[in-house]
């Protein structure tokens, strides 16, 4: 089986969110850039696993610049075959599911996997869109992941509870928490990961739908108000009169 | 202009459903619900209270099949000529938004938390941590709402129901089972939480957490480590890598306040901390803090509720 593994960075979580040229761009200054996590922990893992369980390979795909290198290499060092940077900066999500799209139909993949969503965007959209300009069927948001033969099980979470469902493949599938457990490069996965072939491919001539003008700070938060542990009755008047959320 | 709502009605008519209608309204011009799911045409009608004009049920797909959704969205918005359509942004909207933005080569824009000022809407991104200003460039657009980022509003009157064929094709996930999820309350649309961590000690601590949850009314939340040691249920786990969540009140008892926790709880209208450590980070992004023993406060928590609804 051939899975495709689409990943994406994201700055560290604890980096510090500001923005430069008139508020209309992160200021990446200081920033280390992680792989997003939804798509190393549960994306990249589960693809791994399926294929240690079934053969097959797995292939890293990257909408990005030639700076996402370093992030494409510490994916490699988790353990896929090869990756494919898309040579583009990825303006939109639109823009960025079309290219992966593309790339994917002219490659044969059974199974193209996304994170849950990028931790900087946090838009959800990749995932889906590729699988429309695919025409394959996507299960959004799965917790689980089985493959037999050509037919793909899964649990995924719905309005209303969780889904257990089937679908054949080929399909798009976007991954959260559940599907596997984080793992931790060793050293012979690092320097094998040197020397793994990373292919960079031309990207397709695409219009985005969307931009973002610019970005705001939220306004801070007014002092915290102190309350006497003892005294649990005037927390809850002032949740009443005051907050007015009870 | 003309607006198409997409409503899931499965489980009845959600809060959100309502926000997502008083949204509709608010862009302005005629508002048109478009929906699948079993919630009956008494119910549907009243979403006309909201500000839609006119609701289209279509029956056939019992499923969460987002292909099947995305077809009914799009013959529904060629049907009413619709250049908008609205979402709440919740697991369907996830699902079907981006597809159905392919179909309608409409821009999408998610996680919307206000109204269009000029050409621009307002998202959250970084998790919460910084809000950006998102502009369409297609002719057609899909806005999907942050659920809890505006009060419905009524004031419209009952409207027509009809039913509607949206040509929704075959499905092609098929469902084996659908397993429903513990708790009465599911936590993304909780307006009221409890949440609770490591400072908690062991799982056998928390039945004064449930107590004060069901005090209250609230989902029951915790941190990350809480659900990892297995704790609590993984699908309590909030922040930047679990469920991230915007309730009118939050109340985080032995929880430090790591910055990749409060990336999905810095949403929240009140933040209420209880920790033993004045230092606690959680402190700074609250807005009532208690520093002490969450084994003495939580049951004190619980008794003043009960004194105040007795006295109310
Ligand atoms: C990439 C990444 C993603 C992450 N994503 C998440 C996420 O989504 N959600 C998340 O929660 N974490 C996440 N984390 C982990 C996060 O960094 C913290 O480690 C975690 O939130 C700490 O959990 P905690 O506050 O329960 O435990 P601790 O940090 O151990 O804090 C326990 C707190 O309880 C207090 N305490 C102790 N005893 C008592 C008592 N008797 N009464 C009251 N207070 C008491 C202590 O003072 C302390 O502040 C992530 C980390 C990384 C690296
Ligand atoms: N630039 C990118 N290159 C490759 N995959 C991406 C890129 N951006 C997003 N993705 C994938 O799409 C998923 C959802 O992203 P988003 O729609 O931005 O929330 C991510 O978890 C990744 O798996």
């Amino acid at each position: 089986m051939k899975i495709l593994v689409c990943i994406s960075k994201s700055p560290d979580t604890t980096s510090k969110i500001a923005f430069t040229d008139g508020n209309s761009k992160f200021d990446e200054n200081g920033v280390q850039y992680i792989v997003n996590p939804y798509d190393e922990w549960y994306a990249l893992v589960r693809a791994l696993e399926l294929k240690e369980a079934g053969g097959g390979s797995v292939t890293i795909c990257t909408v990005g610049s030639a700076t996402d290198d370093a992030v494409i290499r510490k994916a490699l060092a988790i353990g896929a075959d090869d990756a494919v940077r898309i040579d583009c900066e990825p303006t939109d999500a639109f823009y960025t599911a079309m290219q992966i799209a593309e790339y994917a139909k002219a490659n044969d993949y059974t199974l193209v996997l996304t994170g849950k969503e990028t931790i900087n965007y946090n838009g959800s959209q990749v995932g889906g869109m590729i699988a429309e300009a695919m025409d394959l069927p996507f299960i959004s948001l799965a917790t689980k992941l089985d493959v037999a033969g050509s037919t793909a099980t899964a649990e995924a979470e719905v309005a209303g509870g969780i889904q257990i469902c089937e679908v054949e493949l080929p399909a798009v599938i976007s991954c959260a928490k559940g599907m596997a457990e984080q793992r931790i490069p060793n050293m012979r996965g690092i320097m094998a990961a040197r020397t793994k072939p990373l292919n960079v491919v031309a990207a397709a001539d695409i219009q985005a739908l969307t931009t973002f003008e610019s970005y705001e700070l939220p306004d801070a938060k007014s002092a915290c108000k102190m309350i006497d542990p003892e005294n649990m009755d005037e927390l809850v008047s002032l949740l009443h009169t005051e907050a007015k959320v009870i | 202009m003309s607006v198409l709502v997409y409503i899931n009605s499965n489980s009845g008519i959600a809060k959100s459903a309502m926000e997502a209608v008083t949204y509709g309204k608010k862009l302005g011009g005629e508002v048109t619900v478009v929906t699948t799911g079993s919630a009956d045409d008494t119910a549907l009608s009243a979403l006309g209270e909201y500000g839609a004009s006119k609701i289209m049920v279509d029956r056939s797909v019992t499923s969460e099949d987002p292909q099947q959704i995305t077809s009914i969205i799009a013959s529904a918005a060629e049907t009413t000529g619709a250049t908008t359509v609205v979402f709440s942004h919740d697991l369907t909207a996830k699902a079907v938004a981006p597809r159905l933005s392919v179909r309608m080569k409409a821009g999408l824009v998610s996680g919307a938390i206000d109204i269009p000022q000029g050409d621009t809407i307002k998202v959250n991104v970084f998790s919460g941590k910084a809000m950006g200003l998102v502009k369409v460039a297609s002719e057609k657009r899909i806005i999907s709402l942050l659920p809890n980022s505006l009060q419905p509003e009524t004031g419209g009157d009952k409207c027509s129901v009809e039913e509607f064929n949206g040509n929704a094709g075959d499905a092609r996930i098929k469902v084996l089972d659908t397993k429903k999820p513990e708790g009465d309350i599911p936590l993304p649309e909780a307006e009221l939480v409890v949440s609770a961590g490591r400072g908690l000690k062991g799982p056998e601590n928390w039945g004064m957490v449930e107590a004060l949850a069901v005090e209250l009314g609230a989902a029951t939340a915790c941190s990350r480590p809480v659900a990892d040691i297995g704790w609590r249920p993984h699908h309590e786990h909030v922040g930047q890598t679990g469920v991230a969540i915007r309730p009118n009140l939050y109340i985080a008892a032995g929880i430090s306040g790591a910055i990749q926790h409060l990336a999905g709880v810095n949403g929240s209208k009140v933040i209420v901390v209880i920790n033993t450590d004045e230092e606690a980070p959680f402190f700074k992004a609250a807005d009532y803090g208690i520093v002490g023993d969450a084994f003495e406060v939580i049951p004190r928590l619980t008794e003043a509720l009960k004194k105040f609804k007795a006295s109310n």
